[in-house]
Parts: C-alpha cells; structure tokens; sequence
C-alpha cells in the first residue's frame, strides 16, 4: 500500500543572518533535492529564511505571507509539500514567528508561534506578538499539525493536536546547545531527544524535528534533527553541527498498530481535562484570557 | 574541588572541542578572514586557544606571536615554543622590552615617580594588545582572545590589553575547564603542570597574588553564577564566608571591564541601548 509509506525530508541547515535573498536559495535548493529524492514533504528550522536572533533587523527581514519571496515557496509545493519558517508581517503590523505548510501551490496552513520564550538568552517577547491557536489540516500524509520550537517545550499544545486527531506532528526549531558538560544529562539535545520520544509514544504520534545549526554571534545551534515514530524510535537522525538533508520513510501502518496495542488516545478522558480547566478558569486561577 | 561539583564541571571533550572548532571556523570565515593572530604566552590559555585555532582553521591559516618582555621567565618562552614546534604553526617573536621601557622612562620622568607594578604589567599587556591588532591588520588576521570565565568574572586582566580580541573560543570555560581540555586536545606537559602566572614579574603566580586557588574560584563561580546559588546557600554548604563574599564583590566590582563603554543616552535609539543587532549582521 503506497499510499501507507511517505517519504519526510528535513532540511538541517544553517540560514544566514537578515539576508532572505541567500535563505530563500538555499530553500530552492533543498526542496528541488528532496523532490528528486522522491520526497513527498520537506521540513525547514524555524526562522530558516532570516535566520533566528534578528532583534532590529525584524523591521526589514518581516514578509507578509503574499509577498513574492513567500509565494515563491508556495509555488514550488505543487511538486511536494513543504513546511518553512519566516517572520511574518500582518497587514495591522504585528510580527510573527509563523510557520506555512504549503501543497499543490496553495497556502493549506499557517502557524504562529504561541509560545515565546523571553528569558536567559532568548529575547522574543521583545520582538514578536504570539500566536493563539494550536489547529490541524489535513493532507496525503494524515492530520497534522505544527509546534515551533518553544511550543512544544509545553504540554497542553502537542496534546492539543493530538486531540484534533493529528498523526504527524512537525517541529521546526532553532535550539541552541546550553550545555556541554558530562553531568549535563539534560543538556539541550538530550532534553529534546526524552521530550520527543515521550510525546511520540503517549500521543501515538510521528514526530518531525527540525533543527538548524551554524553559530549567531557565537551561540552554537546544534541540528540534530530527526523523525521519531509512535513507538518512541529514531527513524532517521541528522547528526549534530553540519548541514545536511536527511529522508525517511513514514509507514503509517504503524501508527495504527500502535495505537492498538497502546490506545492511550482513544482512553484520553478530554471532557475531564475541559471541566477541570474549566473550574480552574471560573474560580480565577489564571487571571484574565490571553494569559 | 568536591566530587559532585568537580562531576559537574566535567566536559564532554570531544562534542566541546567541536563545538569550539565549528566557532572558530564560522565566525572567523562569515566576516570574510581566512587568518588568525593569537599571543602565545607559554601559559595554559592561550596554548589551549592555539591548539583549537590550529585544529579548527589548519596551521596555514594561523599565526602565534610570542611576546616576551626583559623581565619574562625564559620558560614561558621555551613553552611557547614548544607549542610552536608540537603544532608545526608561523610564529614571530616581537620583544616588547624596547616600547615598554622607551614609555615609563618618559612617563616616570613626567609624573615624578616610578610607576607601580600595576601600571607596569597593564602597560606590557596592552603593548602586547597594539602588537596584535598591528599584526591582525599586516596579516588580515582577527585576532584570537585567550581569556578563560575564571579571569573573565574575577576581572583578573587587563582592560583592553590581554582582555581584548575579535572572538574568543575559551571565555565561557573556568579555569579547570581550560586544564581538561589541554590535556584532551594534547597541550605539552611542562604547560599543563606548572603554576598559572600572568608573568609580569619574577615569582608571580595567578594564585599568590589572587590570595586563593583557581579551584575555590572556580567552584565557588560556578555554584554562584551558573547554579544561580545565592552567597549565603554557598556559604551553608560550608564554603569560607569571606571568601565567598570577596569573590562575588570582585566579580561585581569587574564588570565595566566586560562591557563596552557606557553611552550617554540622548536620542530615541541608542547605540547600546537600544540599536539591537547581532554583530553577525550583514555578513
């Protein structure tokens, strides 16, 4: 059954600073690589148009997601569906870190961030407004849905999807390394590996992660990328520091053997979770909505 | 050093080494230079700085500058050369007794006194400083620092002297750190044993004249900045009050040499303040 198997891409690469015109060659390049490696999809790293940190240079790099540049992408998807990153631009001027999957040369979805994180060494508050919702659409590959980076460091937001009955989870990131001493355990890289392991198995769920690499002002972002399966396997894994396009073949088959033996969705008891949220919520224990 | 926090400290070698290496070759060659130039003191920082630029960019691409005063130990010669030979690298021996002297003989004569070991030893690392940034220029070479966390924090350097270069591989790694990765990346034994000296004059050693070791530094710094640890916590897991106080007041009291200089805010952007880029912008 054909139709069971689909080959992911991801496209582990290092986008050069404030400069859209190199990123989006390099975007041309990958996609048209991964299409003749038969690919039916390609997964670029968050930001991978402007690169990650851009503080000031948001005001130039900002793209509405009709510009030219975008739709150049989104025309390249009739061949293979694609899933990149940029900030976007909205027509009132707020700036977004957002997320398109693009098929068949049409915008299908678009995802901004909700959760920015602006502590320690990240800054993005500072910059960007946060997304609000967390949906899924439909495509060849099954119901998916899309976490950028720091959404998927909480838990209510890959749950989410799943109860929207994704299967396929897509996780473009720019995570830096934070720590590289022995005892580090959870180190960045490791706390990732558990994070994406632990949700592919309790939500039966396929996980693309894609990460960039190359250096920013001397912050190191160390790829790693990679395609974990329901049952909490590596499929594929890039490895950690260089550019590289890594394939691998999605069966969903099993998806379904694994969510049989173990339907940990299917006895997910989400009008318990909703009344308890709900209490929470009247009682006032978060505070005004939007918080 | 206690076991858990020297556990602690412990590096993943290999990945750090890479790590350091992918640094040096990516912030080096974005801004458009193929070369470095780095002081070779005969110390343990900058031989460590020299193994990795060598390791990351190929020894055609790096050049080691040894800058000995009249009053240096001929050893920290020896084993800056030694180094020089392990790693088969250009080097250039640039005596800075001749600038240094020429300055305080007419400096001592103008102020009337003779000036303190302090200002001596700023002077001779500033010199070597102007000697660096010469060569970066005749060479099209950035220069490469060679300043550990330990001396960073503790502002145990000289402000624009050995505390200035263009990118600095080893800044975020403490003393014991430094020590580890040396002796991984194959830094010569004579380097690895002796006792750490800024070798500003006979006898002088970082540790005499810090009035403690690098280890209670080091273990102290890191429960404090990278635990986050307050004074107090550490002074109750049953550190030395006041040493702990005077380190943290050292470090305090050191960071204008960390920071570029302070700008009077007037408009409605401010270099500093709030023109935010990365320094990779626009390459």
């Amino acid at each position: 059954m054909a139709f069971d198997i689909q080959r992911v891409a991801i496209a582990q690469m290092a986008p050069k600073l404030g400069d859209i015109g190199a990123n989006l060659e390099r975007h041309h390049e990958y996609i048209r690589e991964a299409s003749a490696q038969g690919a039916h999809l390609i997964v670029f790293p968050e930001l991978g148009l402007t690169g990650y940190q851009t503080q000031d240079l948001t005001l130039e790099v900002a793209r509405s997601a009709a510009s030219p540049e975008i739709q150049s992408i989104v025309d390249m998807s009739k061949e293979i569906d694609v899933l990149f990153s940029f900030v976007e631009e909205t027509d009132d001027h707020r700036f977004y870190v957002t997320a398109l999957y693009a098929s068949k040369g049409e915008v299908v979805h678009k995802h901004r961030k909700v959760y920015l994180p602006t502590y320690g060494m990240f800054d993005e508050r500072r910059y960007f407004a946060p997304g609000d919702r967390f949906d899924v659409w439909k495509s060849s590959l099954g119901t998916l849905g899309v976490l950028i980076c720091e959404d998927a460091w909480h838990l209510s937001a890959p749950y989410l999807l799943a109860m929207q009955k994704a299967t396929l989870l897509l996780v473009p990131a720019s995570s830096p390394w934070r720590n590289t001493m022995a005892a580090a355990e959870f180190g960045s890289h490791a706390f990732w590996r558990h994070l994406l392991q632990m949700y592919a198995q309790l939500l039966g769920v396929h996980i693309v992660f894609a990460n960039r690499v190359g250096y920013e002002d001397g912050v190191h972002f160390y790829g790693g990328s990679g395609i974990v399966a329901p049952n909490g396997s590596w499929l594929v894994e890039a490895g950690t520091g260089e550019s590289e396009l890594i394939v691998a073949e999605i069966d969903r088959r099993l998806t379904r053997r694994t969510r049989y033996t173990t339907p940990l969705v299917r006895d997910e008891r989400v009008h318990l979770v909703a009344s308890q949220l709900q209490a929470l919520l009247q009682r006032g224990d978060f505070g005004a909505p939007g918080h | 050093m206690r076991p858990d926090i020297e556990q602690a400290l412990r590096l993943r070698e290999e990945l750090t080494t890479s790590v350091l290496e992918g640094f040096l070759r990516d912030e080096v060659r974005k801004v458009g230079f193929e070369r470095v130039v780095f002081g070779l003191s005969g110390g343990i920082d900058s031989a460590l700085s020299a193994y990795l630029a060598t390791r990351a960019l190929g020894r055609e691409h790096v050049h080691a500058v040894l800058m000995p005063y009249r009053s240096s130990s001929p050893s920290s010669l020896a084993d800056a050369m030694e180094v020089v030979r392990d790693l088969d690298i250009p080097h250039t021996v640039v005596e800075i007794t001749g600038p240094v002297d020429a300055y305080f003989e007419q400096m001592d004569k103008l102020l009337g006194e003779q000036a303190s070991p302090l200002r001596r030893g700023n002077r001779m690392a500033r010199e070597r400083m102007v000697t660096l940034y010469d060569l970066s220029a005749a060479m099209n070479a950035l220069v490469v620092g060679t300043s550990n966390k330990t001396e960073l924090l503790l502002g145990y350097g000289t402000q624009f002297g050995d505390m200035a270069s263009a990118l600095n591989p080893i800044g975020d790694l403490y003393k014991c750190q430094v020590r580890q990765l040396s002796a991984y990346v194959g830094v010569p034994q004579s380097i690895l044993k002796k006792a750490p000296s800024a070798d500003l004059w006979a006898d002088q050693t970082d540790e005499k004249e810090l009035g403690f070791t690098y280890d209670d530094a080091d273990e102290i710094l890191y429960q404090w900045v990278d635990l986050r640890l307050t004074p107090d916590e550490i002074i109750e897991r049953g550190y030395d009050a006041s040493l702990v106080r005077h380190i943290v007041q050292r470090v305090a009291r050191n960071q204008y040499k960390r920071k570029p200089p302070i700008i009077a805010k007037l408009s409605g952007r401010t270099i500093g303040i709030d023109f935010r880029y990365l320094r990779d912008w626009g390459h």
